[in-house]
């Protein structure tokens, strides 16, 4: 055995030219030579593709282009998911949810259970299906369009020499469009990468892109918060523009932070790769529809739903049992305010994070849970169900919950930067194998999430 | 036991099983390999009648995906492997892709190819031939090749490759029976065998690769692909001496290596 490795080590020894280019120089040579013999024409480039890439790609129009694309997309969505939200929400929550009530109390269900079931299990699913499924079943549908259509590479081209200068690989900008459905999926997609550390690098820095059960949320307190602002007509305009720059700060973050590793924890030189820029195919539109809507929207929504009735009833048994004078929801919230005001956040919110470390896509309806269980309003006792029309939303958090238009900002800013899901967390483990490089990717955006958040709000409070 | 058992196609299931493909009710096994963004999902698709989403970029599937087809009654595992440019680097994809066609030993491998960037393309199928030599080609894009006036003769193409060469387009399903009859020709061994062309690396290579792979030969005498993995100790692959010494690469051969 050890024989046939030192004759190996022998014979390198005695080459006169790297053996890697001597081979890849032959078989290209060969590629050449059968494909010359085999092409009776060689085509032309397409001249679409071509006129298109002049626009995206370009030095000086592939930014604008993209930030137009994407505000267009995320527009789109937020004007189409008003209507259907609104009927979701009157249909699960304003009737169906007194209407289960009833019929609990008929079926002499004692309180505590019906509690559990209805107020607990039901109310948090119905939330997360009228708030999560029209903006999924609108933007998923779009991304995966503008995939087909084969736009995403561009993407990456776009943003080469950023990644080349933060020291990452130039695939990671892949994998970061990858991000964008799914982190987990993100993860999983680095072993493109060829070298470890600008693997680890772009596993660490995939949570910042923006995620399926993220970017409900960002779209939710958008429209509710920052559009408010601007006046009339042009407010889901501004709420479009919000969400595509938390998800463009995502991108600046993803690149600061890789320059911040690869200078310090994973030091190194970015290796160079070659990206192919496929043509642009017209998409087949029903069958993206289809299995956009199988693939992406029905499973992430199964995935909020079985992830939201077991969170509805943890949330409606830690409002309802008490520990000493108060009950355990109040504890924690009352426990985490101090820190969570500080960081412009509060108590609320981050009991909701906690909640929802197994899926993301359970924030809102946990702090809208928790905002009015603890509001002692009386809302669900007098059997005034919210039907969850945005205005109604607006005035519990912000009569019920003390939100200012600081913890809208800043509950942007946490969705963005915060630790990934325990799915994520998983994925990273087992593509890595290692607990310390988990544990960096886990700490390190909770970490800045927090310290971002902190300075916003001292900065806040300083001019405000 | 590969060799032995010549009625039954499928290699040893203990292979594949290391790669998570459950052979137990299937007659063959056939990979799908290729560059990245050159169909392979949607030819998976295609044949499986599954929908696996397709993206119209490189890299989109890392993890392989499995299916099933039949032809003739005859059961066949699909495993669509990662799309990687060559078999010669080391990033976890490549030895993916690598790994299986080299221990999975499948009953045919389907190169993909984009007929619309022939020659890069070819470059992955020459390697691919290195490894094994049931081999078939497909080519695939054809609708778009045409478009852009590209022509391309493929019978010349497999004559020099020495193995079948069926231009398809998956996308509107064109050429898909054709290649379903030699995928099933190949796995079944009916056109005899494949012959397909060896690459040769200049005087100075098949000097240096010479005593090794007769070193590799009285050490493993039923090693298939002795010239191949001379070529990786050659390159000083640390994976292919890891295989060595843990004697993995014995599942290749089923032969009992030395002891280390």
């Amino acid at each position: 055995m050890s024989d046939l490795l030192m004759l190996a080590e022998q014979q390198r020894a005695g080459l006169q030219r790297p053996l890697r280019d001597q081979v890849a120089e032959a078989i290209f040579g060969e590629a050449t030579t059968i494909s010359d013999r085999a092409l009776r024409n060689r085509g032309r480039a397409l001249a679409l593709t071509q006129r298109l890439d002049d626009i995206f790609t370009s030095r000086i129009w592939g930014f604008p282009a993209m930030a137009l694309l994407f505000a267009m997309v995320f527009w789109i969505t937020i004007v189409g998911s008003n209507v259907p939200s609104a009927m979701l929400g009157e249909l699960l929550v304003g009737k169906g949810h007194p209407w289960l009530r009833d019929l609990a109390n008929a079926a002499g269900f004692p309180w505590w259970l019906s509690g559990l079931l209805v107020d607990g299990m039901y109310l948090a699913t119905a939330w997360v299906i009228s708030v999560m499924l029209p903006p999924m079943a609108i933007f998923f549908p779009l991304f995966t369009l503008l995939e087909d259509f084969g736009y995403l590479p561009r993407v990456a081209f776009n943003l080469d020499r950023a990644f080349k200068w933060s020291g990452g690989h130039g695939k990671q900008a892949l994998t970061m469009m990858m991000g964008f459905g799914c982190n987990a999926a993100g993860v999983t997609s680095t072993r493109i990468i060829d070298s470890p550390r600008e693997r680890l690098i772009a596993i660490i820095t995939n949570n910042f892109a923006i995620c399926n059960g993220r970017w409900p949320t960002l779209i939710l307190v958008s429209s509710l918060f920052v559009a408010t602002m601007a006046p009339t007509g042009t407010q889901s305009m501004v709420a479009a523009l919000t969400v595509g720059g938390v998800a463009v700060l995502g991108i600046i973050t993803t690149i600061l932070v890789s320059k911040l590793l690869s200078g310090t924890l994973l030091k190194g030189e970015a290796s160079s790769f070659t990206l192919e820029l496929p043509p642009y195919r017209p998409p087949r539109i029903l069958q993206t529809l289809a299995t956009s809507m199988i693939d992406r929207t029905l499973k992430v929504l199964w995935r909020a739903i079985v992830m939201a009735a077991p969170a509805g009833l943890v949330i409606w048994t830690i409002s309802n049992v008490s520990v000493g004078d108060q009950t355990i929801a109040a504890w924690l919230v009352n426990g985490l305010d101090p820190v969570g005001l500080f960081v412009g956040l509060n108590g609320v919110i981050l009991v909701a994070y906690i909640v929802a470390i197994p899926a993301n896509e359970i924030v809102i309806p946990s702090i809208l849970m928790l905002t009015l269980n603890l509001a002692k309003s009386g809302l669900a006792q007098q059997g005034v169900m919210l039907e969850l029309d945005d205005q109604q939303v607006r005035d519990a958090l912000v009569t019920h919950g003390g939100w200012t238009m600081l913890t809208a900002v800043n509950l942007l800013l946490f969705s963005l930067l915060h630790n990934p899901c325990s799915t994520t967390i998983m994925t990273i483990y087992k593509e890595t194998r290692s607990v310390k490089w988990t544990t960096v990717a886990t700490l390190l955006p909770l970490a800045l999430a927090f310290t971002v958040c902190a300075l916003v709000a001292i900065i806040w409070r300083m001019f405000g | 036991m590969s060799d032995a058992c010549d009625s039954c196609v499928v290699g040893g299931k203990a292979d594949f099983q290391r790669f998570g493909v459950d052979v137990s009710d299937a007659d063959a096994v056939v990979a799908l390999a290729g560059n990245p963004n050159t169909g392979k999902t949607t030819l998976f698709n295609a044949l499986t009648g599954l929908r696996m989403h397709v993206g119209n970029w490189p890299g989109k599937t890392v993890v392989q995906a499995i299916g099933g087809f039949k032809i003739r009654g005859r059961k066949y595992r699909l495993v669509d492997l990662p799309g990687t440019y060559s078999l010669l680097s080391n990033s976890p994809d490549e030895e993916v892709a690598r790994d299986f066609l080299l221990f999975g030993e499948p009953d045919t491998t389907v190169v993909v190819c984009d007929a619309t960037a022939l020659e890069r393309n070819l470059a992955l199928v020459l390697q691919v031939l290195e490894i094994t030599p049931r081999v078939v080609v497909a080519i695939n894009l054809m609708d778009e090749a045409r478009k852009r006036g590209i022509e391309l003769d493929h019978r010349e193409l497999a004559r020099d490759l020495g193995v079948p060469v069926v231009p398809i387009s998956a996308r509107i399903g064109l050429g898909i029976p054709s290649l379903l009859d030699a995928v099933e020709a190949v796995s079944m061994g009916k056109q005899g065998r494949t012959t397909p062309r060896e690459m040769h690396y200049g005087p100075e290579i098949e000097t240096a690769i010479k005593p090794i792979m007769e070193q590799l030969r009285r050490e493993y005498p039923s090693l298939k692909n002795a010239r191949w993995v001379a070529l990786r100790l050659l390159e000083g692959d640390p994976s292919v001496l890891n295989e060595l010494r843990e004697g993995t690469l014995g599942l290749t051969t089923h032969a009992v290596g030395p002891e280390v």
